[in-house]
């Protein structure tokens, strides 16, 4: 059977490259895509210690973080569609005045 | 034995695309990746019989956000940023701390004995047959012991959608 | 290795008849798909005063056929500048999402793939909603601006429509009390009545939004012949493009599933727990048998030998599936088959008269423009299904509290639904004042 080490060291790796995502990346877009995945990999452990200990409060946090995700996305990406009217540009590091 | 099966076949998806989605140079075939993540992401909740999760996972994740995602690529014109450099300056510094985080976690979960093969069998410690109607349990406690926090979840999001429209209007 | 093949093993011998089903299902279903396609032409054809195909086969009965061999063989193009692998990925996205939707569904108590799912109808919403992404990559993939600009038309629409289908499908969900799809029609059962009579408002929102959602006239924009060269399927061909084909109508058969078992009962006949209106169990047989009598009139019409003996064939078949419905009723060998049979048979026909509905409309109505669509579904259906949810909400609580049950459910929830249209005539008699600035919204109307 499976123990719960397994989902934990999954979440470990799927939380580990979507931060090498959000670090090394220059387009913002694939930046917020890690973040997703970042949230995902919180959400699997969540949910395997839900099933662990067999109460939902868990997966009830599960939902929340996804709600999160969604309200996070939509900002996120209204924030890079103003930027590329203004800029014409979605690279992060191009992203440097403080005024346009 | 069906239950390893699934995971490991899951689990390997997933993080075979998740690395895809960081590395791909083309944002489109990132954001398929992804796609391909967080659907294996589901595919792991259903093994823990999450079954509400699961299709939460799909119909919010996928056919949502992952919808939004794909629909501002194809609005910022990307043809320029195929030919840029993929990766930023910084980024032998960033897979430094990256890897030191990632060995700090791990450090953690050794030491406490979490490592793949030890711990609690997770599937075993709730027969299946014995857990409750999955969707019904969600909504009582969400409804019931979680109830401000998914009024304050409800607020977020309207803040966050008058916030994406305000930030998305052309300003005339 | 060897855990690999015990584990394949042990999941074949656990759970060999839904695959089976599956199989049976993605085998059939293009046939099924190709004969929706030549009623369809016969029904336009009809309603436009001309014959509709008639050379393959008696009356055109073996065009699906004859199509169907001429999209295999057809030469299979690629763009030299499309994204091969997106390209290839799309239409089988498409219909991969459009299949597996199927499997949620119930034909009938006794026919279900996935039986008692605990998150059911959802499912089915939420897997079929992502063949949104064979459209956009498609679109995307093929490198053209045409498709580009169905692409983003459509994810558009069909974003913006879900939302207002999702919330009509929460008032039936309120009455059901249940995503599992055997516990939604027993509930009706229970209750006595359909619940798209307890909330029509809901009903008339998912239909329109269900109609937006398969990408159908009025509301094909994504593909707009005239204006867009087929919009996201412009550079596909040959088998590519019918797997689009096939994905658009498996589509068609999945939304009027769902709005069958939500809100017209599911496998139950009308009416279903009033006894002295049994005899309507007879219509089911006696459809049949009428379909071939006239088959049998029309046969020595026919002119050539072969068109006969075919036509005496589907004479014969439906008085053999009259035989089959009748059959439950009076054997008492087959008797536990009855409610599968007819359930069956309830449900297809009640599937059969929504996609009736939705040809009905796309010969009758033209296409509307992409600022009128999208104003529709923002100003006018999201509003009124919001409403409509809280109203029905409120006339639940109220219905309980009187302990209200079935038909006296009415009692409540038809003032809920007549404040609802007010509101909606409200809506739209405001729409109609701000109408006339209709210039400003075109070249940007997707961004």
């Amino acid at each position: 059977m499976l123990p719960i080490g397994h989902y934990l060291f999954l979440g470990l790796a799927l939380f580990i490259i979507g931060v090498i995502g959000v670090v090394t990346r220059r387009n913002v877009i694939v930046i917020l895509m890690s973040i997703e995945l970042i949230l995902n990999a919180v959400n699997i452990n969540l949910v395997a210690f839900s099933r662990l200990y067999g109460d939902v409060a868990g997966q009830v946090f599960a939902l929340f973080i996804i709600a999160d995700a969604a309200a996070e996305a939509a900002v996120g990406l209204g924030i890079i569609i103003a930027f590329f009217r203004n800029r014409e540009t979605v690279l992060e590091d191009e992203m440097d005045l403080l005024k346009w | 034995m069906l239950d390893q099966v699934i995971f490991y076949f899951f689990a390997a998806i997933a993080v075979i695309s998740a690395i895809l989605t960081v590395t791909r140079r083309n944002v489109v075939h990132s954001a398929i990746f992804l796609i391909t993540a967080l659907l294996a992401t589901a595919g792991i909740f259903l093994q823990l019989r999450a079954e509400f999760l699961f299709i939460v996972q799909i119909i919010l994740y996928v056919g949502g956000i992952m919808v939004l995602f794909v629909f501002v690529i194809m609005l910022v014109n990307l043809d320029v940023a195929v030919r840029q450099l993929r990766f930023a300056r910084q980024k032998w510094v960033a897979l430094l701390i990256s890897l030191a985080l990632a060995a700090q976690v791990g450090l953690m979960l050794w030491s406490t004995g979490k490592m793949p093969g030890q711990g609690v069998p997770v599937l075993a410690a709730v027969p299946a047959d014995k857990l409750p109607l999955n969707s019904e349990a969600v909504a009582k406690s969400l409804f019931e012991t979680y109830l401000l926090p998914f009024e304050i979840a409800s607020v977020l999001l309207l803040v966050a959608m008058i916030g994406a429209v305000v930030m998305a209007k052309k300003r005339t | 290795m060897q855990a690999v093949t015990q584990a394949t093993l042990e999941f074949v011998k656990q759970y060999w008849a839904p695959l089976v089903c599956g199989l049976v299902i993605v085998g059939v279903l293009p046939l099924i798909v190709g004969y929706v396609v030549l009623v369809e032409r016969k029904i336009m054809a009809d309603m436009q005063a001309r014959l509709g195909p008639m050379r393959v086969g008696p009356h055109g009965l073996l065009q699906p056929i004859a199509d169907a061999v001429k999209l295999l063989i057809k030469e299979d193009i690629i763009p030299e500048d499309a994204d091969k692998l997106v390209f290839w990925l799309a239409p089988v996205l498409s219909v991969a999402a459009a299949l597996l939707a199927i499997a949620g569904l119930a034909i009938g108590p006794a026919f279900q793939i996935a039986k008692d799912v605990n998150i059911g109808i959802l499912f089915v919403v939420g897997v079929s909603a992502m063949g949104i992404f064979g459209i956009v990559l498609g679109g995307w993939a093929s490198n053209s601006h045409y498709s580009l600009i169905g692409a983003l038309r459509s994810s558009a629409q069909l974003v913006s429509y879900e939302t207002a289908a999702g919330m009509a499908l929460v008032c039936g969900l309120l009455f059901a009390g249940s995503l599992n799809i055997t516990s939604i029609v027993q509930a009706q059962y229970d209750q006595g009545v359909w619940f798209g009579l307890l909330a029509p408002v809901a009903f008339f929102t998912y239909l329109v939004a269900s109609i937006a959602e398969t990408n159908r006239a009025p509301f094909d924009l994504p593909e707009a012949e005239s204006e867009l060269v087929a919009g996201y399927m412009t550079e596909f061909s040959g088998f590519r493009w019918s797997l689009y084909f096939l994905a658009e109508y498996t589509n068609m058969i999945v939304v009027a599933s769902v709005a069958t078992t939500l809100f017209l009962g599911g496998w139950l006949r009308p009416f279903p727990r009033t006894t002295w209106l049994s005899f309507i169990d007879f219509f089911p047989p006696l459809l049949m048998v009428g379909i071939g009598v006239y088959c049998l009139m029309r046969t020595p019409k026919q002119p050539v030998r072969v068109q006969q003996t075919f036509m005496l064939a589907v004479a014969g078949l439906c008085f053999a599936v009259a035989l089959v419905l009748v059959a439950p009723m009076l054997v008492p060998a087959v008797k536990p088959l009855h409610d599968g049979i007819l359930g069956a048979f309830w449900f297809i026909f009640k599937v059969s008269l929504y996609i009736y509905f939705f040809m009905w409309l796309r010969f009758t109505l033209p296409r509307y423009r992409f600022d009128q669509l999208m104003r529709l579904g923002w100003h006018f259906l999201i509003p009124l299904s919001i409403i409509n949810v809280l109203l029905i909400g409120i006339a639940m609580i109220v219905g309980t509290y009187f302990h209200l049950q079935g038909w006296s459910l009415l009692l409540t929830t038809s003032p809920a639904s007549i404040i609802a249209l007010i509101i909606a005539l409200f809506i739209l008699a405001t729409e109609q004042k701000s109408e006339p600035q209709k210039s400003s919204a075109a070249p940007d109307s997707y961004a």
